[in-house]
């Protein structure tokens, strides 16, 4: 693997990371428990779909194939799909959502803290902008999970499934292979090892603010980084290919 | 009929730039006062609008009613010389 062709599968892996949780959110638009909070979720999902489209436009520049932000996006098989399965995770309830998002929140907060110091002065700029962004996503999430956990014994019981659930999605976030190996050599990519310790920090501590249990040592999902997913990512692609793949070249 | 669930109202006071006065922008519904917070700056600064935010429990509001307009109001009308208008303004002069 060429450095060129690492970059490009690493901002191709942190753009898949933000536009499926951003579709995800995206899809409770309208649907939200109260007007409010629906718009803090659309918001966010739109934070998140802008993320992605800066990060592909620069894909797209580096690869130097002459594809676009919108090739990448539509016209990618499952496969080829970098995406943590834990973004690709179903709406099954608020507190589903939240949990997901908290996780994410919690990783991408350190993630883009470390990636700030990225010798590519493009990713170092974006994770500067994105940064922001996100210590907000962090701090929405983070509440609900609080709020739920140590609401009702509903909302409690609730929240622990979620956490429960989406427990096995977690290690895979930290997940290393060739492209971070080459690009952690060129003071590129963030090493996500030390990462661990810190993400591990932020979410006990708001588990044991929410009274949650934090899950024990369950099975573990791994694979994305080389393009395996669970099942639901291929209905949300269809969902979210369809229009394109029916209309070829079909732009707003 | 069904209870509400979107929480209690919240009215929304956003400063534009430092230094300005908080202005009242609208309301929103929450349950805490942090997520009156929260949603306070998803409604109402996500386009630059604002600095900072005040959120305060809609209830916490004492107003005047309409019936009060003549007693509370209506007295000031004859008396000009409590209107600021006799003095002159230096040019430069903003937020006055």
């Amino acid at each position: 693997m060429t450095k060129q062709e690492a970059l490009f599968n690493y901002i191709l892996r942190l753009a898949d990371n933000n536009l499926i949780l951003g579709h995800r959110l995206s899809e409770t638009c309208g649907h939200g428990p109260m007007l409010e909070e629906d718009i803090a979720s659309a918001n966010i999902a739109l934070d998140l779909i802008g993320h992605a489209s800066a990060l592909y436009q620069y894909a797209a520049k580096v690869e130097e194939k002459g594809r676009t932000e919108d090739d990448l996006v539509y016209l990618r098989e499952e496969r080829n799909f970098f995406n943590s399965q834990l973004a690709e995770q179903p709406n099954i309830d608020f507190a589903y959502m939240m949990a997901r998002q908290f996780f994410t929140d919690a990783f991408d907060f350190h993630y883009y803290n470390a990636l700030k110091n990225s010798k590519d002065e493009t990713l170092a700029a974006l994770a500067v902008k994105t940064h922001k962004e996100v210590t907000y996503h962090l701090r929405h999430s983070s509440a609900w999970v609080e709020r739920l956990g140590d609401g009702t014994e509903e909302s409690h019981q609730r929240m622990q499934a979620a956490v429960d659930e989406l427990w096995r999605f977690t290690e895979e976030l930290f997940d290393m292979n060739e492209t971070d190996k080459i690009l952690i050599a060129e003071g590129i990519a963030a090493d996500l090892e030390p990462l661990k310790a810190l993400w591990n920090k932020t979410v006990n501590e708001l588990l044991e603010k929410a009274t949650l249990k934090k899950p024990g040592s369950v099975w573990q999902q791994h694979g994305s980084r080389e393009g395996k997913h669970t099942e639901h990512l291929g209905f949300l692609l269809a969902e979210m290919q369809n229009l394109h793949r029916a209309h070829p070249g079909a732009t707003w | 009929m069904a209870k509400d669930s979107q929480g209690v109202l919240w009215e929304v006071f956003v400063q534009s730039k430092p230094g300005q006065p908080h202005k009242h922008s609208g309301s929103v519904h929450a349950h805490d006062r942090e997520m009156a917070l929260q949603n306070a700056r998803d409604l109402y600064t996500r386009r630059s609008e604002g600095t900072s935010i005040w959120v305060i429990p809609a209830e916490a509001i004492i107003a005047s009613s309409p019936e009060d307009i003549g007693s509370f109001f209506e007295p000031a009308n004859d008396k000009v010389y409590r209107h600021p208008t006799f003095y002159h303004v230096p040019e430069g002069i903003t937020h006055m």
